[in-house]
């Protein structure tokens, strides 16, 4: 159970100094400002933790090279303590106090949309590292995480034409990115040609335990002989009790895989992983890429945080590239201005570290490659399927409303374009 | 009930009862006038400081911050009166906070979408039905939680007043219908304290459904645009929530000192002390409480209309049960059974916890150890709540009894009534 | 054996012209080899196997278990092996080739779907191996994907089996086999009706693939068909539902949707009007209809399908559904086998969700357990509970880290945590509740904040985090009575321990010396007092107790759950639950309320099965009522132990 403690921290931070002093400013030369808006306490500090560290880590090395523009960076870190209402009140702290020229930042979706408000209000810019439900594009934020098409689609394409999985069990927690996730593959499963019957969708809370009802419903889920697949959008802490229970049932890869994209090498070091062996994951990284960038990256980050035992992970690699691509953008742009740096951002191509190269499209998704791998007895993954980089897309194909809808920040200037109508939806995001 | 005027003492009282009346009488006025004083004094600072009316020397999120806090201090007044003043630890009233933030928030995010959809749609070169934009809106709404349909509690959205009636009804006929349930079969005390606490678990994990109407998780975002104002700087926004907050909590804070300095005000700490006397007496006992406890719940609901615009986003984990223990605590911090106690105990901690989480407070480095107060605030503040009730119970009160020279009456060590919510007489004034 | 060689064989010479080693196809499809596809991997793989090369197996059986590389300088294959260099070679003609370090070699790792298609290749070689464990591996190769073809070398295969085990196993693969794949209908028959009411999930996944069926619509009689039913639109189908099934065959024009009539009308506007009608007035559905209809009527738009024509269309087909299994006899004995097999299937599921309402009710006992006897005979509110429950299952972990072997570690961490959280109970006890006996209320608050501050002192040493709590390997797995009835082996060692914590409690209360102080002290502490018994003293040993109870609770269900901070948190408001709709100040109470609350929940989930999250709240609204009618739980104590 998620427990906000936001009654504790309604204030700001500014509570007793800032108010009524402006900000001491400490460095003697003129700076460019970074916020990083990750959770540092409360339920999502252990993922949003290991960001923020990214960020300091990247932020010293750009320094180390001579910053950017000139002038060294400087990071702003804030602790929006895993509490939603908070996100947007620190964002709005970062903008206009600090006045920081860039946000990177937030896991979670509900705390994107608590501070998308503010950010297109101030006009701020804001990368966002994780993989995500899609259907939202705003002029102000970048996302650097996988949209579904580049993780949940290419999977049902892997067990549809690679395992030939004929009935699929659509297991999440109960939130936003689980739900739409399964909507649209539900979709796209029926554009398949699976019937609605043979798609099982389950829902459970934040943090579920009790398993053993479910499990077994989704083995007998095999009883008319089709192969059963799991796609599991099951989030945090709730996958330990799952996969224990998958263990205790027996539960095979070869007979019943489970294909989970919220599971990554962090989530499996709870976990005892040997009877688990083959069970899928996809991401658009993992830390057993064998390439020479991401070698390099995982001795910089265990040199940093002077620990070999850190594991590294896909939204680390969403941070890796789509700070590089900022420092680039505003190196070619020559300012620090948001409208600008936007511009050039467009178009920007990184190489990522699974040795092939990210470039920022138009409607501020990525390219990606989309990776599948099995669990190995050491909790890491084999990597066994790698696709071509896929470019991101901002609304899904493969819903009736959003298959109308188009993003494009370069020509069109607007990120949900009807395709029919010719006409600008919206300039502003819902939220 | 007798509806005599509150302000007539009741004639059951007993002679020693009116003496211990007395003095409080005359320390309470100082105290109401005192608050309110103060709060005008804040308010025009703010104001004075503000972006949008004064030299801008307060940033914008700070001018919420304090509104929100003000908000806090009305639902801790209400809480309060619901257990300082009638005994009942009521673990559940943040739930009817939030409640009144979903009300209007839907309203809000209605009435802001459909604007934006009409906008939309009127660049098409067919005019929209009616239907359309119903349809718009519900698909705006919901397609950020993969759902396409207005569920039926969205029928009222579409209006400020019916919503604003709602935000009245909905916490009150809850309160009504549990405290009806509960008060009638006798249960009191602690049990009272788990099955209300349960009922806030109960409903924030129904509204963390996605299916349950209000978007789940995600709940109501976008709260701090209003609609038809969307072009006005939330630099003015901001500044008129904290008039309003500062006005509902001088107002409620008036009303209720008014309310309890009288008869009324007698009979809910008669009950607090000894529900069984004043049962016998012949009051009704279950009518107090239900009323305070549905009265209350309606205050709650009036706050967080005024806390979650300003907030921005409401969601489920509003409603956690954790959520209704720190407004008992905050008031058990500032001294219960005395109003100011709670506005102080409200503002104080909830401030001071914003600051040591905010990352901004000096970490203490031991040498071999630094205490980072990210980290460590949360068992400094778990530990301060054990100390108080050890050792202080008046919480800050007790600062101002020092000052003002009031002393706890001497009843040897027992507190002034049998029942558990009775104060202790350490707690109390003479 | 010889005439499966001879069919190879023959394979290899019927199909290809010449018969290629192993190297040769090997690097022929070096490319497909090297990153397989399911769906193109099938003809190399099958000429693998048919390649007669005594490689062959080898090849395929290290390339299903992730032991094939390719060089990186020539991308040659290897079967590899570990070795302290990085990798023994052996190279294709089953020559060793030295050894390579790590980085030169890719290793192959085919996906699980093509792993399938080498299982299945393999099976021809290994069905009658003389390893028992290879022959078992090529049978379930069969069973997960069965082929017609896997029937005539299963059925040669079964004479020359030894293992009775492996026999039985055959036996009933080839009458599953039989009766999806046989030619001969009698055949088939007299496999379904083998089987009885079997309750194999493996025989229903048989069975109802011959039972699939689709709908379809015809304007004659449906001859030729296997029928299972006759559809009557109105009734069977919607006419929707009807008309839309006419659409995807092809039969019917498309319905005229509200999107595409907008569209349509936007595309006609001239001066301001559509059909006649300006388009201002546009706002709603019968204007736009009435538009529509007068630019059929000029011939500026297709027409729509209306409802007149839907009607006819709909009475002018017949609507079945029909099994794509030709033989009706067939259908027929298969149907009835499963409404057979169905009857006994709906007994066993309910005796499955009883077992997990028993189990989860186990659970909650568990770590209500501790609290009966604090909260429920002592009337001590403890809002740390939880707290206690985390601190055990934490125990739990960190002697797992120090003490090797998962069982010795156990051993170990039960009576560790029991100490540990005793220890804890006392000091709580001395420090805080003491003080609060006569205020309920406070203590409340006291605990609870004890309970954040505990929680956040978790955070800061353990993270935040989930850890490892390991079960030992003979608590793995599931006692399995079929295949629905099953429940894990640590489920059952957790209503063990909650069944042992229930009489061990009862022994305690009702047998010994500090039971009967215990309950003297609760029920009237001054007369105790002056009946020498010292309150102090027994008020700090029952909440200690209460305490480490909870301690080992918080290791057991910390080998079946999740390890973190918040354990306890999400166990504290259903154990008070528990013990408050079961009856305060009795065990049978906690018993009762956990055994409801958690039959209740199973039963909703059961009724709802797609939402566990309503379940939870249906329950606890559920409590709020219950409690109405029993204030004092089901079994509320009597008399004087009840109190005031």
């Amino acid at each position: 159970m998620k427990l906000t403690r936001r009654m504790l921290l309604t204030g700001g931070a500014a509570a007793f100094v800032a108010p009524l002093l402006t900000r001491p400013v400490f460095a003697s030369e003129e700076t460019i400002k970074i916020g990083v808006l990750h959770s540092l306490s409360g339920t999502m500090a252990i993922s949003e933790t290991t960001l923020k560290d990214t960020m300091l880590m990247l932020i010293d090395a750009q320094n180390a090279k001579g910053g950017v523009l000139g002038k060294k960076l400087e990071a702003v870190v804030v602790d929006p303590a895993s509490d939603w209402p908070l996100f947007a009140e620190k964002a709005r702290e970062l903008l206009t106090v600090d006045k920081v020229a860039v946000m990177f930042g937030c896991w979670t979706s509900v705390s994107r949309k608590s501070v998308l408000p503010v950010i297109e209000e101030l006009n701020g810019l804001l990368f966002y590292p994780v993989q995500y439900e899609g259907e939202e594009s705003s002029k102000n934020v970048f996302y650097t995480g996988a949209a579904p098409n580049q993780q949940a689609i290419p999977a049902t394409d892997y067990y549809l034409n690679e395992l030939g999985i004929q009935k699929f069990a659509l297991l999440g927690t109960d939130y936003v990115y689980p739900r739409t996730t399964n909507n649209i593959l539900e979709a796209y499963l029926i554009s398949k040609g699976i019937a609605k019957e043979d798609i099982f969708v389950n829902y459970t809370p934040f943090g579920h335990s009790d398993w053993s009802k479910i499990v077994s419903d989704v083995v007998a889920l095999g009883a008319d002989g089709k192969k059963v697949g799991v796609l599991s959008t099951i989030n945090g802490d709730a996958n330990i009790g799952f996969y224990k229970e998958l263990a205790a049932a027996g539960v095979k890869a070869d007979t019943l895989p489970v294909c989970a994209f919220s599971v990554g090498e962090e989530e499996l070091s709870g976990l005892d992983t040997s009877n688990l062996v083959g069970h899928l994951a996809a991401w658009n990284y993992f830390e057993s890429a064998d390439t020479a960038e991401n070698k390099a990256w995982i001795d910089q980050w265990h040199a940093y945080t002077k620990n070999d035992k850190r594991t590294t992970n896909d939204p680390m690699e969403a941070h890796y590239i789509g700070f590089n691509m900022w420092v680039n953008a505003v190196t070619a742009a020559g300012t620090v201005d948001v409208d600008a740096v936007s511009d050039a951002m467009i178009g920007q191509k990184f190489p990522n570290l699974t040795g092939t190269v990210a470039e920022m499209l138009p409607n501020h998704h990525l390219t990606k490659p989309v990776l599948i791998g099995e669990i190995r007895a050491d909790g890491q993954f084999d990597i066994i399927s790698q696709t071509d980089p896929v470019p991101g897309d901002a609304w899904t194909d493969y819903l009736p409303e959003s298959a109308v809808l188009e993003s494009d920040w370069k020509d069109l200037k607007c990120g949900m374009y009807n395709k029919e109508t010719k006409t600008c939806v919206q300039l502003k995001s819902n939220y | 009930m007798t509806h005599s005027s509150p302000r007539f003492p009741a004639p059951s009282q007993a002679k020693t009862s009116q003496h211990i009346l007395r003095p409080r009488k005359m320390a309470r006025i100082p105290a109401t006038v005192g608050m309110l004083a103060a709060l005008a004094i804040l308010t025009l600072a703010v104001t004075l400081l503000s972006p949008a009316f004064g030299m801008g020397e307060m940033s914008t999120s700070f001018v919420k911050t304090l509104g929100k806090t003000l908000c806090l201090c009305l639902a801790a007044l209400a809480m309060d009166i619901v257990w300082g003043y009638t005994g009942i630890l009521s673990l559940g009233h943040m739930a009817f906070f939030a409640i009144g933030g979903y009300m209007i928030g839907q309203w809000l995010m209605y009435a802001r979408t459909q604007e934006i959809v009409v906008q939309a749609l009127a660049s098409g070169p067919i005019p929209a039905t009616a239907d359309e934009v119903a349809q718009g809106v519900a698909t705006q709404i919901f397609g950020v939680v993969g759902g396409s349909d207005m569920p039926m509690i969205w029928g009222f959205a579409h209006s400020l007043p019916l919503q604003l009636v709602l935000v009245v009804a909905v916490p009150g006929i809850l309160a009504l219908i549990f405290g009806w349930l509960a008060f009638r079969s006798r249960v009191t005390g602690v049990y009272l304290s788990i099955l209300t606490q349960a009922m806030t678990l109960a409903l924030s994990l129904y509204l963390f459904q996605n299916d349950s109407g209000l978007r789940g998780n995600n709940g109501l975002s976008g709260l701090q645009n209003l609609p038809a104002l969307g072009d006005v700087s939330q630099d003015l926004v901001s500044i008129w929530f904290f008039w309003a907050s500062a006005l509902a909590l001088g107002l409620v804070y008036l009303g209720l000192s008014w309310g309890i300095s009288g008869k009324f005000g007698s009979v809910l700490r008669a009950i607090r002390d000894d529900e069984a006397r004043v049962r016998f007496l012949g009051y009704p006992v279950e009518v107090y409480k239900l009323f305070v406890f549905t009265l209350t719940a309606v205050i709650c609901g009036l706050a967080g209309v005024l806390y979650y615009p300003q907030a921005g986003i409401i969601n489920p984990a509003e409603l956690a049960p954790i959520a209704s223990i720190y407004l008992a605590v905050w008031v058990a911090i500032g001294g219960r059974g005395r109003l100011y106690g709670a506005v102080i105990g409200a503002a104080f901690v909830s401030l001071l916890s914003s600051w040591f989480t905010g990352g901004r407070a000096p970490s203490v480095n031991l040498g071999v150890y630094t205490i980072d107060w990210v980290d460590w605030w949360q068992v400094l503040l778990g530990l301060s709540f054990v100390a108080v009730t050890l050792l202080a119970p008046k919480g800050i009160g007790g600062l101002f009894d020092r000052l003002t020279g009031q002393r706890p009456p001497n009843r040897k060590g027992a507190p002034l009534g049998p029942n558990e919510g009775a104060l202790q007489e350490q707690e109390a004034v003479e | 054996m010889r005439s499966l060689i001879l069919a190879v064989l023959l394979a290899c010479f019927g199909l290809h012209a010449q018969c290629d080693t192993v190297a040769q196809i090997a690097t022929a499809h070096a490319a497909d080899i090297a990153k397989p596809s399911r769906q193109s991997i099938g003809p190399v793989i099958a000429d693998l196997a048919a390649s007669g090369d005594p490689m062959a197996a080898k090849l395929l059986e290290a390339w299903g278990n992730k032991a094939l590389g390719q060089r990186k300088a020539d991308k040659a294959f290897f079967l590899l092996a570990p070795d302290p260099a990085g990798y023994a070679l052996t190279d294709l003609t089953g020559a060793s080739a030295g050894t390579a370090a790590k980085s030169d070699i890719s290793e192959l790792k085919p996906n699980a779907g093509v792993r399938g298609l080498i299982a299945s290749a393999l099976v021809q070689f290994t069905l009658s191996d003389p390893d028992p464990v290879r022959r078992a591996d090529a049978l379930t190769s069969i069973a997960q994907d069965p082929k017609a073809e896997s029937l005539a070398p299963l059925r040669a295969a079964i004479d020359s089996e030894t293992d009775p085990a492996l026999k039985a196993q055959k036996q009933r693969l080839e009458r599953l086999l039989t009766l999806r794949f046989d030619t001969d209908p009698a055949a088939r028959i007299a496999a379904i009706d083998s089987f009885g009411s079997d309750l194999g999930l493996d025989l229903r996944a048989a069975l109802n693939p011959l039972l699939a069926t689709s709908r379809i619509a015809t304007q004659d009689d449906g001859a030729g068909l296997n029928i299972a039913r006759v559809l009557h639109p109105g009734r069977d189908l919607t006419a929707v539902e009807a008309y839309d099934l006419l659409v995807t065959t092809g039969a019917a024009p498309a319905r005229l949707t509200h999107d595409d009539q907008k569209k349509a009308l936007a595309a006609q506007i001239t001066d301001g009007k559509v059909g006649g009608i300006a388009v201002a007035d546009l706002t709603d559905q019968a204007a736009r209809d009435r538009a529509y209809t007068a630019l059929e009527a000029a011939g500026a738009v297709p027409t729509a399908a209306t409802d007149d024509e839907v009607t006819a269309a709909i009475a002018a087909h017949h609507f079945y559904e029909a099994y794509a299994e030709p033989d009706a006899s067939v259908t027929a004995a298969a149907q009835a086998a499963l409404a057979k097999i169905s009857r006994v299937v709906g007994a066993m599921q309910v005796a499955d969700l009883t077992l997990d309402g028993l189990s989860l009710a186990a659970i909650y006992f568990l770590a209500a357990i501790g609290l009966a006897i604090t909260f429920g005979v002592m009337g001590v509110i403890n809002m740390a509970h939880g707290e206690f429950i985390t601190m055990g299952a934490y125990t739990g972990y960190v002697v797992q880290q120090i003490v090797p072997g998962y069982t010795a570690s156990l051993i170990v961490a039960f009576p560790l945590a029991f100490a540990l959280t005793f220890g804890a109970g006392v000091a709580l006890e001395r420090l805080v509740i003491r003080h609060l006996y006569k205020r309920p209320l406070e203590t409340l608050l006291a605990t609870f904040g004890i309970s954040i501050a505990l929680q956040q002192l978790f955070k800061n040493i353990f993270g935040t985090q989930a850890r490892p709590l390991t079960s030992p390997p003979w608590l793995d797995g599931a006692l399995t009575l079929n295949d629905v009835v099953s429940i894990s082996y640590i489920r059952i060692a957790i209503f063990g321990l909650a069944l042992l914590f229930l009489g061990f409690f009862l022994y305690l209360m009702n047998r010994t010396r500090l039971g009967l102080e215990v309950r003297a002290v609760t029920q009237n502490p001054a007369m105790a007092a002056s009946m020498g018994i010292n309150p102090d003293r027994i008020n700090m040993l029952t909440f200690g107790l209460g305490s480490g109870i909870a301690g080992i609770a918080g290791v057991a269900i910390g080998l079946f759950a999740k390890v973190t901070s918040e354990l306890g948190t999400d166990y504290i408001v259903q154990s008070f639950m528990t013990v408050v709709v079961g009856g305060v100040g009795n065990i049978w109470g906690a018993l009762a309320g956990a055994t409801m609350i958690g039959g209740f929940q199973k039963a909703i989930e059961w009724l709802n099965p797609s939402n566990t999250l309503a379940a939870q709240t249906y329950m606890i609204l559920f409590i709020i009522l219950f409690i109405q009618f029993r204030p004092r739980g089901i079994i509320a104590l009597k008399g004087r132990a009840a109190g005031d």
